[in-house]
């Protein structure tokens, strides 16, 4: 099995995110990793090829210090990692990245596409069924359960669904994204850190993907970003005191009065 | 012009909700445009849908075909992208749902086309362009975007708008039988588990009663099933809940779970971590429970009750029975 991961450098969600006073951008807190759901797909890709073998290729799309998160690929287990990082190719939307990241995983062998249920940053869900539509194969989303049937060539998978839960069957090769519940993903252990830390990583660069600069990063994409917005602010908290009887009787005063909510 | 089309969502012979909801912002857009606006239902056997829609679009696009019977991704993006492409309407709207989630950014890959997921507002700006607004960073932050071309894909979250008042006209109904070449179907849907029963889904619900590891112990929850059946709402759940298996994945509000937005929140013995009110913060009206008084949830509640949940719970599902007459 040869299996492509897609993995993303991603503020921590704790971390402190404004938005600049004249709408231009937004200031976040140098604190970043691998997106959750991705750390998902690259377990879900080290457990398939502990069973079948073959080799895991994990991909990432962004400024330089993506490298970090190539790097904790690779202590996890992960075989190889290629990132892009050419300015061009950066600052576009979820198309023209996931069509750059087709383009790379295009210059691999393949039988499995996994990454992200989303991103933490746009928290889209869109960058998987494209890369999926240019390559075109299928896509299935939001994976809580794969099986590989690599003999007939195909994957059985369950998919968080309206009101419960889908059972599906792909044929290979497919693009899944993972979502919460498909594993928990390994710590890496020390040696895959110290292997990490030496590991080469390929870069691709425009040329080598087949592309030109106006199909990829901002002049690729097909949204135009206009400003970024401070969210609305909920007003303070109003605490409702005194012993538990008066406590209900007020909520329901305020509930039904102020907020108009009964 | 093809118009503004509303993806006209249904499961078990109902519509979802939220199509109401952008029927109404749709009738808005449309109108600001001078375009038409139009349902469009895919499945089999689609004319009392259609009937039930004919109020609100001034045309229902009917695909039918007994592929579309079952919801697969490959057979629906088929036929929807070889509808769009023939009638290239400007904009697609759709509910940010599993279902929309899964097909549309097929869609926008298969008709090279840009989306928008999640939006929490459409407008109209002079010279007829949409500006759409997202939430990034689990909503740390909105983002103003607008597209550079058509069709325009958008996917809003649910209950963001409030649904379309029905007119006395009526739509135009037009049924297509599509032919899908079944060996573009690649998916194979085996089975379909039904897990929620009749249940609301807490995306749709106007109250939700939402539980955290406070409660203690899963047979607790009956405290909130009351309060919730008061209310005629739901109860949702913490990921630390779920996880322990207290209650449904399908119930679980937050980052890892559903984003929700009704109109009154109930976060009773959960702290608020980030994740989870990522998934809850465009709520209307939130009422935090925690007897912790430095429990984050306080800085994202309208109402704090710094209590015992299993003294205050009782007594204000048995006040608001007495309350609401039920
Ligand atoms: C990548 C990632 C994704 C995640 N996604 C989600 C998600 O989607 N949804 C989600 O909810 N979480 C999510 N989490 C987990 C989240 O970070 C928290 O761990 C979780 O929300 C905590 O659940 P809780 O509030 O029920 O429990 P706790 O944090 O343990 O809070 C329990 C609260 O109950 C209060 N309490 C206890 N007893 C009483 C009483 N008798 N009366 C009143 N109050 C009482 C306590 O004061 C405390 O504040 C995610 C985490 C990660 C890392
Ligand atoms: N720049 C990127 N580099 C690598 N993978 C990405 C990138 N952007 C998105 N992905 C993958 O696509 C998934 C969905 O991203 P999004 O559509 O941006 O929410 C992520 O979870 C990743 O697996």
């Amino acid at each position: 099995m040869e299996i492509v991961v897609l993995v993303k450098r991603v503020p921590d969600s704790e971390a402190q995110v404004q938005v600049k006073p004249d709408g231009s951008g937004v200031t976040v807190e140098e604190r970043y990793g691998m997106n959750f759901f991705d750390s998902l797909a690259v377990e879900e890709a080290l457990r398939i090829k502990e069973k079948f073998g073959g080799r895991v290729t994990a991909i990432s799309l962004g400024p330089s210090q993506s490298v970090e998160v190539l790097r904790t690929a690779i202590a996890m287990g992960v075989d190889d990692a290629i990132l892009l990082e050419e300015e061009a190719l950066l600052g576009g939307d979820e198309y023209a990245t996931a069509r750059a990241l087709a383009a790379a995983v295009k210059t691999l062998p393949y039988d499995l596409v996994l990454c992200g249920r989303e991103a933490f940053d746009d928290s889209s869900g869109v960058v998987g069924p494209v890369v999926a539509q240019f390559l075109g194969i299928p896509s299935v989303t939001m994976v809580t359960k794969v099986e590989v049937e690599p003999e007939q060539r195909k994957v059985k998978v369950e998919r968080e669904a309206e009101g419960g839960r889908e059972l599906i069957e792909a044929p290979l090769p497919a693009l899944l994204t993972a979502q919460k519940g498909l594993n928990e993903p390994r710590v890496p252990p020390v040696m895959g850190v110290v292997k990490a830390m030496k590991a080469q990583i390929k870069k691709l660069d425009l040329g080598s993907l087949g592309l030109g600069p106006e199909e990829v990063g901002q002049k690729g994409a097909k949204l135009e970003v206009l400003r970024y917005i401070e969210p609305p602010k909920r007003r303070a908290v109003k605490y409702i005191k005194g012993e538990p009887p008066e406590m209900v009787k007020e909520l329901i005063e305020l509930l039904k009065t102020e907020a108009k909510a009964l | 012009m093809a118009g503004i089309w509303v993806y006209a969502e249904h499961h078990d012979g109902k519509l979802k909700k939220v199509t109401f909801e952008l029927l109404g912002k749709g009738r808005e857009l449309a109108q600001g445009r001078g375009e038409e606006l139009g349902a469009i239902l895919l499945g089999k056997d689609l004319d009392p849908l259609a009937e039930e829609l004919s109020p609100y679009a001034d045309r229902v696009h009917c695909l039918e075909s007994p592929m579309l019977e079952v919801y697969n991704c490959d057979a629906f993006l088929e036929a929807l992208s070889s509808f769009s492409a023939e009638r290239n309407p400007s904009m697609i709207m759709a509910g940010a749902t599993y279902q929309a989630r899964d097909l549309f950014p097929a869609l926008a890959g298969r008709l090279q086309k840009g989306i928008v997921v999640d939006c929490l507002g459409v407008e109209l700006a002079d010279g007829g362009r949409f500006l759409l607004r997202k939430p990034i960073y689990g909503g740390k932050a909105l983002v103003e975007v607008a597209f550079k071309e058509e069709p325009q894909l958008v996917l809003v979250r649910p209950r963001t708008f409030p649904p379309a008042e029905p007119r006395s006209e009526r739509a135009e109904v037009s049924k297509e039988q599509v032919e899908i070449d079944p060996t573009k179907v690649r998916l194979k849907v085996l089975e379909v588990m039904k897990t929620t029963g009749e249940k609301v889904d807490i995306t749709e619900a106007d109250v939700i009663v939402c539980g955290g590891r406070g409660l203690k112990d899963p047979e607790n929850f009956k405290l909130l099933e009351e309060l919730a059946e008061v209310l005629g709402g739901v109860v949702g759940a913490t990921r630390a809940v779920v996880d322990a298996g207290w209650r449904p994945q399908e119930d679980q509000v937050g980052k890892s779970g559903k984003t929700v937005s009704p109109n009154l929140y109930f976060a009773v013995g959960l702290s608020g971590a980030v994740h989870h009110v990522m998934g809850m913060d465009t709520s209307k009206v939130v009422v935090a429970i925690n007897r912790d008084p430095m429990a984050p949830i306080f800085q994202y509640a309208d109402y704090g009750l710094v209590a015992d949940l299993f003294q205050v719970v009782p007594l204000l599902a048995e006040e608001l029975k007495k309350e609401l007459g039920k």
